[in-house]
This record gives C-alpha cells, sequence and structure tokens, in this order.
C-alpha cells in the first residue's frame, strides 16, 4: 500500500506546481446564509431507540472496554 | 400482465395507477418479483412482504425504487457497502428517501455500492461487486453500481443513489441509463452517510429523463435537518421539449488531449451531430483547470472522508472487534476489520493531507484549485448554454481490470469530478453503443451535459430533446430480460 500511496501522492502533487497565490480558497460551493429557527423545545429521541443499534448497550449507556488495560 | 407492467416507465405507470388502471399493490408486487431475482449482486435487501402497506397518495403512489446502501432508511438494514456497519439498522430515514414515501414511493430494496462510495467499479463493496447486465464479466461503474444495475437489468423501475465525484453519472454511462447529479443543496444530505460532504449530492438513476425529472421533483428542497440544502426555486416539471434551437453546447477545447476509447469519441461525435440537427449549436470552451481536478479531487475527497469516518468507533452503532484489551485497542481493531482496503488508502491520505505542514501544500491548494474550477466553468458559461463530454473515457470495463492499480481507477473519474467540485448539475444520458478498445461486445456510452448552479430544468429540457433524438430507450428496453429481442419501438 506504501508503493500505491505514493504513486496518488505524486499526481496529486502536480497542483502544488500552480501558481495560485491569492485566490480563495472554496471551501463550499453554493452561496448560504445563516439558516435560524426558532429557539423552541421538541421532543428528543427516546433512549431506547439510540441504543438499540449500539453493541453493547448497557444500564441506558454505551458500554465500552476500559480506558486503561488492567 | 406482469411483464406488460414493468415494460412501463415510472412516469407511465404513475399515470395508470393514479387512473385507477393497474392498482398500486400488484404493481408493487411484480416489481418485488423482478428484484427476488437479483443474479447480479446488485441488492444487498429488499423487501419480503408486501401483504398490506399504505402508500401516500403523491404523483409517484405506488412507484417502488431502489435505493443506494448509503441511505439510511429506519428499521432496515444500512451498510454502506461496508463491514463495519454489518447489521445496521437506522433508527431514522433519510430526508430524500421520506420525501419520496411522501409522494407514495416505496423503498424496493437497498443497493451494492463501493465501500462508503469510495470507488468507480463497485468492486470495493464488501459484499462481493456488482455485475453489469450487459456483460456479467464487467463492472457496473461506482459507487452507485447497484443502483444503476437494478435499473439497467429490470431489477427496479428507478433508483437513487449519491455522487461525489460522479458515482450516479459514470455508472449511468456503463449500464446504459440515466444518471443525474443535482447542484449541490438541490436535496438534502440527511441520513445520507457522509463520505465528503462538501461534494455529497442525492440523485435519481432512471430509464429516461422524464422519470429522472419526477424522482427529483419530489426529492428536492429546503430541508430543515440540513441547514446546506436549499431546493430548486421554482420546482422541477416533467421535460417537453423537443428541440435544441438557439441553445449553444460548450464541448471543452481540452478534450482533444485525452485517452478517451475510440468507440466513445465516435459515439460522442455522432451525439454533436444529433444536438445540430435539432437546432442547437455546438461552440468551443475551455476548461484550462479541469485537468487538475483529480488531483483536487483526490485530496478534498479523502481529507474530507478522513474526518467523517472518525465516527465508526465500534461504540454507538455497526460492528465492534470482540476482545479487544482496553479502549484505545477496540478502536483500531474495529477499523482494522471494519474497513476495507480503500477506506483506509483514503483516510490515510486525508489525514496526511490534512496534518500540520502539508495543509497548505495539499488541501489549502486544492481548495484553490476548486476556485479556478469553478471560475472556468462561470467563463464558460458565458459564452454557452451547457457544457458537454463524454461520461467515462471508456465503455464497462472488465472485473478486476482496474483494480491493481489505485490512480488508474481513480482517472477513471477524469469527466465527472470537475462538476462537483463547481457544485453544478449535470446529467449522463446514454448515446449508443460501442465496442472498447481491443474489441468485445458492444456496450453502452454516455453522454454527459453540464449546467450552471440550479438550472436543473433547462438541463433536463434539452437532455430531453437530445434523448429523444438519439432515440436510445427502445434499445436499452429490448435488452431488459423479460422483454426480449423486440423492443417497443
Amino acid at each position: 500500500m506504501t508503493g500505491e500511496l505514493s504513486g496518488i501522492l505524486d499526481h496529486v502533487d502536480r497542483i502544488s506546481a500552480l501558481d495560485l497565490e491569492g485566490v480563495e480558497p472554496t471551501s463550499h460551493v453554493i452561496e448560504l446564509e445563516n439558516v435560524l429557527r426558532p429557539d423552541e423545545p421538541r421532543p428528543s429521541w427516546p433512549r431506547e431507540k439510540i441504543l438499540e443499534p449500539a453493541p453493547e448497550p448497557a444500564d441506558g449507556a454505551f458500554r465500552v472496554p476500559s480506558p486503561q488495560a488492567e | 400482465m406482469s411483464t406488460e407492467l414493468l415494460a412501463l416507465s415510472v412516469a407511465e405507470a404513475a399515470a395508470r395507477i393514479a387512473a385507477g388502471e393497474v392498482s398500486a399493490e400488484e404493481y408493487f408486487e411484480a416489481w418485488q418479483g423482478a428484484a427476488a431475482g437479483d443474479e447480479l449482486n446488485a441488492y444487498l435487501w429488499s423487501v419480503e412482504d408486501a401483504a398490506s402497506y399504505e402508500v401516500a397518495d403523491g404523483p409517484l403512489r405506488g412507484i417502488p425504487v431502489a435505493v443506494k446502501d448509503i441511505f439510511c432508511t429506519e428499521g432496515s438494514p444500512t451498510t454502506a457497502g461496508s463491514r463495519i456497519l454489518e447489521g445496521y439498522r437506522p433508527p431514522y430515514t433519510a430526508s430524500a428517501v421520506r420525501r419520496l414515501d411522501e409522494a407514495g414511493a416505496r423503498v424496493l430494496g437497498k443497493t451494492n455500492m463501493d465501500e462508503f462510495a469510495m470507488g468507480s467499479s463497485n468492486e470495493n463493496s464488501a459484499y462481493g461487486p456488482v455485475l453489469n447486465p450487459w456483460d456479467r464479466g464487467r463492472v457496473p461503474g461506482g459507487s452507485s453500481g447497484g443502483s444503476a444495475a437494478v435499473v439497467a437489468g429490470g431489477l427496479a423501475p428507478c433508483a437513487i443513489g449519491t455522487d461525489t465525484g460522479g458515482s450516479i453519472r459514470q455508472p449511468a454511462s456503463l449500464c446504459g441509463i440515466v444518471g443525474m447529479k443535482p447542484t449541490y443543496g438541490a436535496i438534502s444530505r440527511y441520513g445520507m452517510i457522509a463520505f465528503a460532504s462538501s461534494l455529497d449530492q442525492c440523485g435519481p438513476l432512471t430509464r429516461d429523463v422524464t422519470d429522472a425529472a419526477l424522482l427529483l421533483a419530489a426529492m428536492e428542497g429546503r430541508d430543515g435537518c440540513d441547514s446546506t440544502s436549499v431546493g430548486i426555486e421554482g420546482g422541477i416539471v416533467a421535460p417537453s421539449r423537443e428541440d435544441l434551437t438557439g441553445l449553444r453546447f460548450g464541448v471543452p477545447s481540452e478534450l482533444a488531449e485525452d485517452s478517451v476509447e475510440k468507440g466513445v469519441r465516435e459515439v460522442f461525435e455522432r451525439t454533436l451531430r444529433e444536438i445540430e440537427g435539432l437546432g442547437g449549436e455546438i461552440v468551443e470552451v475551455s476548461l484550462p483547470h479541469a485537468e487538475h481536478g483529480i488531483s483536487a479531487y483526490y485530496v478534498i475527497a479523502p481529507a474530507e472522508a478522513s474526518s467523517n469516518l472518525a465516527r465508526y468507533d465500534g461504540v454507538r452503532y455497526g460492528m465492534r472487534a470482540p476482545e479487544a484489551g482496553d479502549l484505545i485497542e477496540m478502536y483500531e481493531e474495529t477499523r482494522a476489520e471494519g474497513f476495507g482496503d480503500e477506506v483506509k488508502r483514503r483516510i490515510m491520505l486525508g489525514t496526511y493531507a490534512l496534518s500540520s505542514g502539508y495543509y497548505e501544500a495539499y488541501y489549502g491548494q486544492a481548495q484553490k484549485v476548486r476556485t479556478k474550477i469553478a471560475e472556468d466553468f462561470a467563463a464558460a458559461f458565458s459564452g454557452c448554454d451547457f457544457v458537454v463530454s463524454p461520461t467515462s473515457p471508456s465503455v464497462a470495463f472488465e472485473l478486476g481490470a482496474k483494480t491493481a492499480d489505485p490512480l488508474e481507477m481513480y482517472m477513471n473519474d477524469f469527466f465527472t469530478v470537475p462538476m462537483p467540485l463547481a457544485g453544478i448539475p449535470a446529467i449522463s444520458i446514454p448515446a449508443g453503443l460501442a465496442e472498447p478498445d481491443g474489441g468485445g461486445p458492444e456496450l453502452p456510452v454516455g453522454f454527459q451535459i453540464a449546467a450552471p448552479a440550479f438550472a436543473e430544468q433547462g438541463l433536463l429540457e434539452s437532455a430531453f430533446a437530445l434523448e429523444q433524438g438519439i432515440g436510445f430507450q427502445a434499445s436499452a428496453a429490448s435488452r431488459l430480460p423479460w422483454i426480449g429481442g423486440g423492443g417497443d419501438g
């Protein structure tokens, strides 16, 4: 995979030769205005529904292995 | 009776259902039977019981839709073609699918795809490649390969997919159907599993242009769940234009230099003559930065993907590697087991491109190229109404032909990456058949038309007029297995 990645980087490196001094970078293509909505409380999703697809739900939460090996 | 139903276009079927000539249940069941006969590995899941269901009374009442497995569908499997989401059943439905439901359509099944939409051949699916219905030894294109194959192979009347760098248009081209990428923001991305958020857009894959317009009309619109969605002002109606008089079609002069297959080039040239025959004018335009599209794309898309895919950590959904010692080990093993090679490749490329010291040279520079590509299109559209090109440099290639060299696979996207980088809409329509270089069966060739942002209606009108002129529809339908030789004229 190292060789493949180098090959890809060699190709994309071509853009570094372009003189783009002063060109504005594009992070978003469509002009957007801030979208606001009334700050009204709405019911959130039920906890059980969100926990359902979890690999190891426990006590109403996501169980994970200990952050530190014993 | 069933065969007759399957031969109807979506527009025809919807009209007959609305008129009470065909029942929604009967039509859906006919397609369910067709989907059950999938031999292309195109479906990852399809509905089993159609016994009782309520469909909304809308313009798509009773229409089954095949949905790329990248869209969340409440309660039914959604894998994005990845092991890491094996067994995942989302608690909610993507807005695009919900809008189809509200228009009366119903999900027929979830279609196979390149893992997390990363690929141009569907060979990157964790669930095996999809076969091209025209020649089962060849790829259907990707990443929406399953969605293209089910429509072309007579396993669904229509489908939806996503296009980040060509993932709707290229498979549509390779399978001989219509595929459209709308303007960024036309359709909500809510519930569409994110690959590269600034590029991803949902769109239809259909037998003809009219059906594409019907699906787009149902799906487009602002959505409170996606602040980047804006919809299409004035909406979308079925196209009806008969000629191309007064319209200018720009052919990029940079096209000439490229390695386009001979047969593809011939079909492209013939289509330009068809445009002139319909009263359109062919003009030359220049997209000087388009050749850097691949480079910019393969920096921006992996960079955004590396950020988006950080959420797959084995905690909240999907698979978790068993018996990991501690939390970090669990993250590492889950990702090592859950992600395929192409996904790992892109995560590494993306994190590298975003890393301190390389950010400006890669990601920053790629974003500037993006600006230049958008400016190129803006300049081109000052001298023409549409920019046209082949959709793909080749017809469908053989399975395994390009898997050894990722870069060669990436070059397939040469004609399709500039549009999402600029955010503009583009459609691929079948333009004819051609033999691959070096010989082989005649296979479909797509013709790509790109338009300025939010000019979807005009794009569909022109594509419709050209589609009638080319007359490919009949020959495509004649290939469908349940129709046989004759076609319906």
